[in-house]
């Protein structure tokens, strides 16, 4: 019943969509962080910037950013990325686009995280005489962390979703295979359970696991 | 918390270094663009010619933005009303006193909850292309609002159940004190007032639709205001960067107006005495909008 999978790659297929999932989330959280830090800080070109990045990047299609990396940077500014051939300059574009998209998220959540750390908090680090930095990252950030736990893991999720729109670009990911199997094979519902099954697989375990996480690390008011 | 309990009123030191990060982030900014600026002319794509068609005439706006823009609007619309009553039965059904119901209604809204936007379009299409013989121009359209109805109906499925549950539990209790059914307080009691209250949300799922709509130009060749940008930037002497640009910033325009329509509700709702002050933010459900799907 399952013989049309011979001679496909599927878990090669899911191993890029993890891995592509993987990178993106790593970038987005230290990029998404650094943006949320500009968006409450003391500088206000910074804050502005903040401002404007999430609005302008929230507001674009995943699509667009994705398809401009490779028609935009790669082929008319020929930025490459260092790699020389083609399935890693796409796959490396596609991470760079996914972490500008998503870290647009990571900052709100993120900042929604810090409106949840009470007050007082901030205001004994600042009585303590510590400055903006220390307040942010010894007191305020800690544990704003550990309250976005569920907001990140849906981001997650949202993210692990997105990595198919890398299809785009020619990454050989889950959606791409998925593509060429359905003009390929015949089995049109076999073959779309099973990459259905593939993401519920990504996406399930996921949101269960972190969802406890988050009701363990989460700081009880 | 607002942002200035994070720091202290600043002293003269503070304001001198202050002025020394912005001069440093200006500086870092105008590097990169600077990069931009001398790689694009570089390649010749600050020449006015590039740009020269999005301005002077209209040629470009009638045959390929429009033409785009409408079947962007066209498709995120009809994926609205289809998935808005299909997503508010699921919602009612998740929130049914018989598990028989509940548990269906809760398995497949969470099956299409977990699986991307794409593979839906993808399987749409093949499926119309397979057992159906709808005209082959006209089955992008139709995969596109499969796979967003299929997405969004239990997206909204959530909203709706999470507007039902933000309503005060007297409003229902007042209902059975008074001897209204089941049904009767769902009806003429719970959905009014939720529906209301689930308005911001709804408009920002309608955000969600429209970015989403963009991978039906990419992936099933949907003419919408995506797949307008490589037959415009092949006819106007490629160019790429003039044709992105202007797309992006129309995406931009509308889904800000959207969110900021959005917010405004909100903020209206909030202030309404008559209401029982359940509002669902934008956000509420999901956590992060089109974090949502692709978009």
């Amino acid at each position: 019943m399952f013989d049309f999978l011979s001679g496909y790659d599927l878990l090669g297929a899911f191993w890029v969509t993890v891995q592509l999932t993987l990178l993106s989330a790593v970038g987005s959280l230290v990029w998404g962080t650094l943006l949320a830090a500009m968006r409450v800080g003391p500088v206000p070109l910074m804050r502005g910037f903040g401002t404007a990045y999430v609005n302008v990047v929230r507001n674009i299609p995943l699509t667009v950013i994705i398809l401009f990396t490779s028609l935009g940077l790669n082929q008319t500014l020929n930025v490459q990325l260092g790699a020389q051939d083609f399935d890693t300059i796409n796959f490396r574009l596609a991470v760079l686009g996914l972490i500008a998209y998503t870290s647009a998220f990571v900052c709100e959540a993120i900042r929604s995280g810090i409106n949840t750390v009470p007050v007082g908090q901030a205001e004994a680090a600042r009585a303590l005489g510590l400055n903006f930095t220390q307040v942010l990252t010894l007191v305020v950030l800690p544990q704003a962390f550990r309250s976005v736990v569920g907001p990140l893991t849906n981001v997650l999720i949202a993210l692990t979703k997105n990595t198919t729109v890398a299809a785009a670009i020619g990454v050989a990911e889950a959606a791409l295979l998925m593509k060429k199997m359905i003009e390929n094979e015949a089995q049109l519902l076999l073959i779309s359970a099973v990459f259905a099954f593939g993401f519920v697989c990504l996406t399930l375990p996921t949101g269960l696991i972190l969802g406890w996480v988050g009701k363990k690390v989460a700081v009880k008011r | 918390m607002s942002s200035s309990v994070l720091y202290d009123a600043q002293g003269p030191r503070a304001k001198r270094r202050n002025v020394v990060y912005t001069i440093v982030f200006l500086l870092a900014v105008a590097g990169l663009v600077w990069w931009v600026y001398q790689n694009l002319s570089d390649k010749g794509q600050l020449d006015w010619e590039k740009w020269k068609p999005f301005f002077s005439g209209s040629e470009a706006w009638t045959t390929y933005i429009l033409p785009g823009l409408k079947n962007t609007l066209i498709a995120a619309a009809m994926s609205m009303i289809i998935a808005l009553p299909l997503g508010a039965v699921f919602g009612i059904a998740r929130l049914s006193d018989h598990a028989w119901i509940r548990v269906p209604a809760a398995v497949v809204v969470e099956f299409f909850r977990a699986i991307p936007v794409l593979i839906l379009m993808i399987f749409g299409n093949a499926l119309f292309a397979q057992y159906t013989n709808v005209n082959s121009d006209d089955r992008p359209l139709y995969a596109v609002v499969t796979g967003l109805v299929l997405y969004n109906a239990s997206v909204l499925a959530e909203i709706v159940r999470a507007g039902i549950l933000a309503l005060p539990k007297g409003q229902s209790e007042a209902a059975q004190a008074i001897g209204l059914r089941k049904t009767q307080t769902m009806t003429s009691i719970l959905l009014p007032q939720a529906v209301t209250a689930m308005l911001p949300a709804i408009v920002s799922q309608l955000v969600v639709i429209v970015k989403d709509t963009a991978l039906g130009g990419a992936i099933l060749t949907f003419p919408e205001l995506l797949a307008a940008v490589s037959p415009m930037s092949s006819y106007y002497g490629a160019n790429t960067i003039a044709s992105f640009t202007i797309v992006a910033v129309i995406y931009v325009a509308l889904n800000f107006s959207l969110t900021s329509f959005a917010s405004w509700l909100e903020r209206r709702l909030r202030r309404a005495k008559k209401s029982t002050g359940a509002v669902l933010a934008p956000a509420a459900v999901g956590g992060t909008e089109s974090a949502g799907t692709a978009a």
